[in-house]
């Protein structure tokens, strides 16, 4: 199949293209990867009148620190960012987690923004940016704002972002030292979407839980937050946890639904054994 | 509709070509150029039949447009063999393997394993056999070729996982 016919433009500033976005009124569609959006395009499930690839920009590519927080910019190939040494100091969850996206030819060309601006719900990028506080800065020829990543996802694929926003920079709090990760995927095949799939991080600080951040992904139209949980662990001894109990409430927080590949009641009882496994063996390292 | 002029070097030949702006790599290759070696399954990112190497690494031809690769460097699988027509070496341990058989998948998965195996020290087989989720192949259950990137890896030929 192949696409219809659109106008590309492939502008080399931010500044070009949030005036290209805006002049387009809504009719134009982002570029970046191209790994999900080529597919909506080959099946004409997108038709944009313009496409604009982001890809040329040199200011959208790369990972930096600064005090407090990583910053990655959204260009950067999902490939890059597993090979990264900043990130695998920083933000090795977030290494982790782009591990599991699609394979490793989509990941040569797939980017980390692409996947956070996209919203797909069973994937592992959003709900990671979701589970460790990240946001998102958007700019347009209005200005510029932050969105915090938990704002961000509205349904399927449906995002706060504006036709005629540009997602800039991606921006991840660093967490305390003593911080645990959590990541759990169950899928058919590797590479395939999440049935159910967990992602976050526990800080740990004397023997007592200080912080929790767990997402879900394939358990709902959006990523979601196991605010229940994240609740109930912030304060807790470690020693002692109850994870059966703490798996259920996580659980709660979900949204499942029935498709072809698993169905809502057995992604929950999967759910609830992912969550306590995943967890227990996560803070095995501070009992 | 846009239209555009690129210029992109395929398996060290410059190609110049006016080209729509939708039209896709795969596409580009085989019809404009003639390297039909770049086959097309599924053309939307499943199969991995339609990898490529662009600018070293190996992507999906299908899922990128032509006019992003203007300035690129491609390598498709009629660019491996050498000059006096021997086998690059990751055809040779498909071939000694018997890792292909009606060989749709081939030019896929030798452009896979021939980016991954193009660097100086030896790429682990653990990371040429995950490579190989990429691709889907209809024939030959896998063994084969999961042989030949074992022993591209430098690994021992070990059971079937
Ligand atoms: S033809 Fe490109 S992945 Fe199937
Ligand atoms: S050899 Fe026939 S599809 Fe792989």
């Amino acid at each position: 199949m192949k696409p219809a016919p659109f106008d590309y433009i492939a502008p080399a500033t931010i500044e070009e293209a949030c005036a290209q976005l805006a002049e387009a009124g809504g009719g134009a569609t982002i570029l970046a990867g191209g790994q999900t959006l080529m597919p909506l395009l080959a099946l004409r499930m997108s038709q944009p009148f313009i496409l604009v690839d982001i890809n040329r920009i040199a200011a959208l590519r790369g990972v930096t620190r600064s005090e407090g927080y990583t910053r990655i910019g959204p260009v950067t190939r999902q490939n890059e960012a597993i090979a990264d040494s900043t990130l695998a100091k920083s933000l090795p969850l977030l290494v982790t987690a782009t591990r599991h996206v699609g394979h490793h030819q989509t990941r040569n060309r797939g980017t980390i923004g692409g996947s956070i601006a996209l919203g797909e719900p069973a994937a592992e990028l959003p709900a990671t940016a979701v589970a460790l506080g990240a946001s998102v800065e958007a700019r347009s020829v209005r200005g510029s704002r932050r969105i915090a990543a938990a704002d961000l996802y509205l349904g399927p694929y449906m995002t706060a972002l504006a036709q005629d926003e540009l997602v800039v920079s991606i921006q991840f709090p660093d967490w305390p030292s003593g911080t645990v990760n959590v990541f759990r995927e169950v899928a058919m095949r590797p590479g395939d979407f999440a049935l159910v799939g967990l992602t976050g991080a526990v800080a740990v600080k004397d023997g007592h839980i200080e912080r929790a951040g767990l997402a879900w992904f394939g358990m709902g139209p959006t990523p979601i937050k196991a605010r229940q949980a994240e609740q109930a662990l912030v304060g807790q001894p470690v020693a002692g946890l109850d994870f059966d109990k703490l798996a259920g409430l996580a659980v709660a927080d979900t949204d499942p639904f029935d498709d072809h590949h698993a169905t809502a009641a057995y992604r929950r009882t999967v759910g609830r054994r992912v969550f306590a496994r995943a967890l227990s063996e996560a803070l095995q390292v501070h009992q | 509709m846009s239209v555009h002029g690129i210029q992109v070097t395929i398996n060290g030949r410059r190609h110049d070509a006016s080209v729509e702006g939708r039209l896709l790599l795969s596409d580009f290759l085989r019809m404009h150029c003639g390297y039909t070696g770049v086959h097309v399954g599924c053309e939307h990112g499943v199969c991995g039949a339609c990898t490529v190497v662009v600018d070293g690494a190996a992507v999906r031809a299908c899922l990128m447009l032509a006019v992003q690769a203007d300035g690129a460097a491609v390598t498709t699988v009629e660019g491996l063999a050498g000059a006096d027509g021997g086998l690059h070496p990751v055809q040779q341990a498909l071939r000694d393997e018997f890792g292909l058989q009606c060989g749709f998948c081939t030019p896929g998965i030798v452009m896979t394993l021939a980016a991954l195996t193009s660097g100086t020290g030896p790429p682990g087989a653990d990371s040429l056999l995950a490579a190989l989720s990429g691709h889907v192949c209809r024939c030959t259950g896998y063994q084969g070729i999961r042989r030949a990137a074992q022993k591209l890896g430098g690994g021992t030929q070990g059971e079937p996982a």
